[in-house]
């Protein structure tokens, strides 16, 4: 046990090589080529220059940097061919691409909560969420606060967030025998998590509503749980 | 600047894109297009071989009294063949734009398979939006 302790040989335990598993390591050269390679490869992929993690840095050092657009269409091009691999249809494609997004904003609310200090506080009232969520999210993720946000005629438990051009779908055009994909779904993932992690479960989708001004435009359809609603009305009117 | 027509070719030679921009050209069947990007292939192949200037790139440009065509070869060997009205000027600019619309509409889209034909949407759109004021 007190190998693995050993700063001087931290990757013994976990060598492919017998010779070196077995302590007898001799010093020859392509041994200590083996010992080192693994050691300079993660070290570059998983730490910056300055030696230290991700998780070493504090949380709101990042707050203001930006991302390269055409690094995030590539990446989320692999994502969508990914996912395709593993489905039939196109709603099981939305929600592999949903699922993706879900996991993201779990850690995006903590996030953002954690980033607002004093003045963060839990909202329990379906606007008040929703207006966080098409602010502060929004603006956070893409850089502008979502293009609209209205309530569905029709249904009491309904509420549309409306994208003109949202930046994941900027690059992607959908082939015509699967018109029904919007690839959006995956932010809708993330605003479904925003909410369910608030405490207004709900099932975010989204769907594409062309004009002729935007031809991206894109509806994010929010169908808030029924106990949203309960609890809703029991609130008092302010 | 008047640009007539827009074709791309894949690095095998094969028809990729082609989209007219004006009323006036003569229509060809979707053969015959296939046929011509293959000659023109060809052709291309040939004079960077032929060149009495070694190192070579091959045809850039062809000038008729009725139109003037500009061929430009990405790195990759994807050909952007641009057919506008004669002594347009600067037609090399245009073949650029066409290459960064394609770079970031079509290589980007996750549905698109490389070397195949081009149906995307939003590359359709933005090409028409950059060609259309000119007009």
């Amino acid at each position: 046990m007190s190998n693995l302790h050993n700063p001087a040989s931290p990757f013994v335990p976990f060598s492919p090589n017998p010779a070196i598993q077995s302590g007898v390591a001799s010093p020859t050269t392509p041994l200590s080529i083996s010992q080192k390679t693994p050691q300079l490869g993660s070290s570059n992929l998983r730490y910056a220059s300055s030696r230290k993690s991700i998780y070493d840095r504090h949380l709101n050092r990042t707050q203001r940097s930006e991302l390269s657009k055409a690094s995030f269409a590539f990446l989320f091009g692999e994502m969508i061919q990914y996912a395709q691999k593993q489905v039939s249809g196109i709603q099981d494609l939305e929600k592999k691409l949903n699922i993706q997004g879900y996991s993201i904003g779990q850690r995006l609310l903590e996030l953002l909560l954690h980033r607002e200090g004093r003045s963060a506080k839990r909202e329990t009232r379906v606007l008040g969420i929703l207006q966080f969520v098409a602010q502060t999210v929004y603006r956070h993720l893409f850089g502008k606060p979502a293009d609209g946000l209205e309530k569905s005629r029709d249904n009491e438990d309904e509420y549309m967030l409306i994208d003109n051009d949202p930046a994941v779908n900027s690059y992607i055009s959908v082939p015509r025998e699967m018109s029904q994909l919007n690839c959006a779904a995956f932010v809708a993932g993330i605003i479904e998590a925003v909410l369910d992690g608030s405490l207004f479960p709900s099932r975010v989708t989204a769907h594409s509503v062309p004009t002729e001004q935007y031809p991206m435009k894109t509806v994010f359809l929010i169908k808030f749980d029924e106990s949203v609603l309960e609890r809703e009305s029991v609130m008092p009117n302010n | 600047m008047v640009i007539l027509s827009i074709l791309i070719l894949n690095k095998a030679g094969g028809l990729i894109y082609q989209r007219d921009f004006n009323e006036g050209l003569k229509k060809l069947s979707s053969n015959d297009y296939l046929v011509l990007a293959g000659t023109f292939h060809g052709v291309h192949a040939i004079t960077s071989r032929i060149s009495p200037v070694p190192g070579s790139g091959g045809l850039e440009v062809l000038e008729s009294d009725q139109f003037r065509m500009q061929c430009f070869q990405t790195l990759t060997g994807t050909k952007f063949l641009v057919f506008a009205e004669p002594h347009q000027p600067n037609i090399d600019v245009v073949c650029r734009r066409v290459y960064e619309l394609y770079a970031d509409y079509v290589m980007k889209n996750p549905f698109y398979q490389i070397e195949m034909p081009i149906r995307c949407e939003s590359f359709d759109r933005h090409l028409m939006a950059y060609i259309k004021p000119k007009q």
